[in-house]
């Protein structure tokens, strides 16, 4: 029953994103707990104030994140955001003590923010010191300053739980967060933030994008490598303090890392990549929040969390850029290239082989023996060389190239015994050893490098440069 | 101390201070192969992530049933390991970002499973996250006679099977860890230790989750295993150093957690947050004062560095002097020396007060002299320096005018052997590109000399 729900809320948030408002509530069984259509129809409508409020917020801190979360991403950060946010507790917790000992409210939100920026910041300077002043690496150093941090945060919670004054309900809301409870002028602090990352990032694109890939480059620049990095820290702390109300502590490690992780399959380009990792931020904020305004009891933060979960699965398997599928593709088209190669030469060497005058072709059984290649793998190479007209099968059963296939045998046979020159004269490689060294270099021979390589064995060894034919080439067709 | 001072019952607080004990151990030993292997942050991801399994575990059970949690939890820890190196390998990710995707994803599915579970179960994150140790010697079991909690007992089975885990696969973690490569050679399956030790993980986490929570789980899993690494190199005995500092947290956390905010005029407060405050304190300690990689002790072995060095290029500043037969304008030759190494003012008094206690110089504060045992020194420096002047202008073509900024930095590689094939490079020498003679290290005796 219940994973039936999981599951079809998954089903729900592709038909929205897929399809017309009014398509889905017909296929979708209407239960006591599931949303109705008119319910359905007034989220899409953005109907609701409160709604509204809450999708304009959390689309905001998925666009914030996004952004600033790339250059974390490339700075190899990634989990940097998980220490903050968990040390951010204890500046909350804190905040709330000092205030309340001076007698105001604990509550006063930009106080129990600027608490969390501080403890925030102080996280960040633990794990940078441990990992410069010691022998502690960077992953420890990391999980010491969150645990510690953390483990203060709650001590100071507990202290809080048990004080006459002043209740602490609210602030375990920054664990968990409250999403669906957000306040306009939640959103409007969410926007204000959002709007300094972008303007920041895009004022120091260029800096940044430095400092993130080349950070002693950055430094010989002359631009301040430190003071770079305090901006970026000061930004990744900024939009996790914000963002811990609206999807709680450890749902904010996950708008950091997921939309630019996602984002990097589709593209190399870096500007492309953070566009995209703001635009996957925004879009599993404004889906998650209309999902859970649906389905009020379940915790919204992670509903925007699992929705930025399926675009990046989505993206690991069909990103162009470096998805699954398209390395699959590029991996099997060089394969192929490889087999038809091998089996051209193979033919190539057959025929130099032959007697002369006109032969009766090459049979599979003598392909088979004159290369380590199983019967299926043979078999497959034949059928596709055949059906891209390289080859042809005579009366007799056995193989001959066509003239196409014999310019390519030809230039691949070329290329090969070009290689294994080159390796023998300038590598000082075993003649007895060339061949196998040149089998794998010969596939990835470019133009240029064929060119190259000619020039230079023309000086070594003029009559080398075009590969002996010891006997008349018989015309195929005939 | 008199503990009722402290309000300490001990029908609880002994079993509150003995189930964190055991729980800070069972974490301490897998722990410190985590951390060996640069995977700490693992630990974080796997208790985070075994969330979805406890919720899949109780929705199967309908239950709190303990065999279907701690089997829920190993899958999902292995999962959690798996999916962490697909991602990586097939996504090409980072790896530590695929952890963080992994992680933060399975921590959000288990959020909602556990929210619809939770009308049949009595679990909320809440107690997951910081758990209730304060509770563990209210659920007691009978056993041998007496009343044992029933947390007290689990965390004592997972200590044994952490403690027999690592005694039966020592060698094998110990090679794997720190060389995965050979250990393949050997014959070990460095994969299968890997899996093995994110069950462990997964298994301890589970269990410790219940009664201790899991951020005192990270807080064990890797903050005792740094402190013992910065106090020693062996493996064994970091083991047991990161036991003992576990144990010691758990005992001063509950301590703490109960005197501590009285002393604010506060009520106590939870022990798993002070365990965590407390490891965390220990951790601070080694580091300000670990014998060998303490931030003190590699400061005082710097400072005492620079001092040396200071102390030689004075040295050197007094024994040109009197070789140019300059002596006795003391003020002058303090003011010569300090800019010797741009040695500020506390510097230069310190390396002078250190010179006049070995007694290499001599003469009141006025006069700055050498004395024979300093000028022995001086003249070993100087040698040094001009032989490496020599070397350099021969052997790498440095110009005669710029040799010596290079020599004044390699004056200071004093090595016997270096020096002795320095002079044989150079043939000898006698003289270096500046024409100044270089000092033999035996200077001829005096005796001789007046013959």
């Amino acid at each position: 029953m219940r994973t039936r729900h999981t599951s079809a809320a998954f089903a729900f948030a592709l038909l929205l994103l897929a399809a017309p408002a009014d398509a889905e509530s017909g296929s979708l069984r209407i239960e006591s707990t599931w949303p109705s259509a008119a319910q359905i129809a007034r989220v899409l409508m953005l109907r609701d104030h409160n709604t509204r409020v809450v999708i304009a917020g959390t689309a905001l801190l998925g666009l914030a994140c996004g952004t600033i979360g790339t250059f974390l991403l490339l700075r190899r950060r990634a989990l940097m955001g998980d220490a903050i946010s968990h040390a951010t507790l204890p500046g909350i917790a804190a905040a709330f003590l000092v205030m309340t000992a001076a007698g105001g409210s604990g509550k006063y939100l930009p106080g129990l923010l600027l608490g969390a920026l501080v403890s925030g910041g102080l996280g960040v300077a633990g794990v940078l010191l441990i990992r410069n002043l010691t022998r502690i690496r960077e992953d420890a150093a990391l999980g010491i300053v969150l645990s510690v941090f953390f483990g203060l945060g709650v001590a100071l919670l507990g202290v809080i739980q048990k004080m006459e004054r002043g209740s602490a309900a609210g602030l375990e809301s920054f664990i968990y967060g409250k999403t669906a409870s957000m306040l306009q002028s939640d959103a409007l602090l969410i926007g204000a933030c959002a709007l300094v990352i972008t303007l920041v990032c895009a004022l120091l694109f260029k800096e940044l994008t430095l400092l993130c890939f080349d950070q002693e480059f950055c430094a010989a620049q002359g631009r301040r490598v430190l003071l770079l990095d305090a901006v970026m820290m000061t930004l990744v702390i900024a939009v996790t303090v914000i963002g811990l109300q609206a999807v709680g502590l450890i749902l904010i490690i996950a708008m950091l890392i997921i939309p630019p992780a996602a984002a990097r399959f589709w593209t190399d380009r870096l500007a492309a990549s953070v566009t995209l990792a703001a635009a996957f931020g925004a879009l599993s904020g404004i889906v998650g929040a209309g999902l859970s305004a649906l389905a009020p009891r379940l915790p919204a933060g992670a509903i925007i969390v699992l929705v930025a979960t399926g675009l990046f699965v989505v993206s690991l398997v069909f990103g162009p850029a470096r998805g699954v599928l398209s390395r699959l593709r590029d991996h099997l088209r060089l394969a192929r290239t490889v087999a038809r190669q091998n089996l051209l030469r193979t033919m190539y060497e057959a025929y130099e082989r032959a007697p002369a005058g006109p032969h009766a072709g090459v049979s599979r059984e003598e392909l088979l023996a004159r290369r380590s290649w199983s019967p299926p793998r043979l078999r497959a190479a034949l059928r596709r060389a055949q059906r891209e007209s390289l080859l042809w099968r005579n009366s007799q059963g056995a193989f001959e190239l066509t003239v196409e296939g014999l310019i390519q045998a030809r230039r691949t046979v070329r290329n090969h015994r070009l290689w294994e020159l080159y390796l023998i004269h300038h590598a000082d490689i075993a003649p007895s050893h060339v061949d196998r060294d040149a089998d794998q270099l010969e596939h990835v021979l470019g133009a240029r490098m064929v060119a190259e390589l000619e020039s230079l064995m023309a000086a070594a060894a003029p009559a080398a440069a075009v590969p002996p034919s010891p006997h008349d080439l018989p015309d195929p067709r005939r | 101390m008199p503990l009722a001072a402290l309000n300490w019952n001990p029908a609880l607080d002994n079993w509150i201070v003995v189930a964190g004990v055991l729980c800070a151990v069972a974490c301490a030993l897998p722990g410190t192969f985590l951390m060996l292997r640069r995977m700490s942050m693992m630990g974080d991801a796997i208790s985070h992530a075994v969330l979805p399994g406890l919720a899949i575990a109780f929705l199967f059970a309908e239950s709190r049933n303990s065999v279907a949690m701690f089997a829920g939890a190993a899958v999902v820890g292995v999962l959690t390991a798996l999916l962490t190196q697909w991602v990586h390998r097939l996504g090409k990710v980072e790896e530590s970002a695929s952890m963080g995707v992994v992680f933060t994803a399975l921590f959000a599915l288990g959020l909602l499973l556990i929210v619809r579970a939770a009308d049949h179960v009595d679990l909320d994150p809440g107690c997951v996250l910081y758990g209730a140790i304060e509770l563990v010697p209210l659920d007691t079991v009978h056993l041998a006679g007496t009343d044992v909690p029933r947390a007290v007992v689990t965390l004592a089975a997972i200590v044994l099977l952490n403690v027999l885990f690592i005694l039966a696969f020592y060698k094998e973690l110990k090679i794997s860890s720190f060389d995965p490569a050979l250990a393949t050679t050997l014959g070990i399956h460095a994969g299968l230790m890997h899996y093995l030790l994110m069950i462990i993980v997964a298994v301890t986490t589970v269990a410790a989750f219940e009664s201790v929570g899991s951020i005192l789980v990270i807080a064990m899993l890797i903050v005792p295993a740094a402190t013992a690494h910065l106090l020693t190199d062996r493996l064994s005995i970091t083991l047991l150093l990161a036991a003992a500092i576990a144990a010691a947290a758990a005992v001063l956390g509950h301590l703490g957690a109960i005197a501590l905010p009285p002393l604010l005029g506060f009520e106590d407060t939870s022990t798993s947050g002070m365990m965590a405050v407390m490891v965390g304190a220990l951790f601070a300690l080694a580091l300000l004062a670990a014998p060998r990689h303490g931030v003190v002790s590699r400061l005082l072995v710097r400072l005492g560095l620079t001092l040396r060095i200071t102390e030689e290029d004075m040295l050197g500043v007094l024994y040109r002097l009197e070789e140019s037969g300059r002596t006795g304008e003391s003020q002058r030759i303090i003011s010569l020396m300090r800019q010797a190494r741009g040695a500020g003012p506390v510097l230069a008094r310190a390396a002078l007060a250190d010179l006049r206690r070995r007694g290499e110089i001599g003469g009141r504060r006025e006069s700055v002299a050498l004395t024979e045992r300093g000028r022995t020194r001086a003249r070993g420096l100087v040698r040094s320096h001009r032989l490496w002047e020599a070397y350099l202008e021969r052997h790498w073509n440095v110009a005669p005018q710029r040799v010596h900024t290079s020599a004044e930095r390699l004056e200071h590689v004093r090595d016997e052997s270096i020096q002795r094939r320095l002079a044989e490079r150079t043939d000898h020498a006698e003289v270096d590109p500046h024409g100044s003679a270089i000092p033999q290290r035996h200077p001829p005796d005096p005796r001789q000399q007046r013959q």
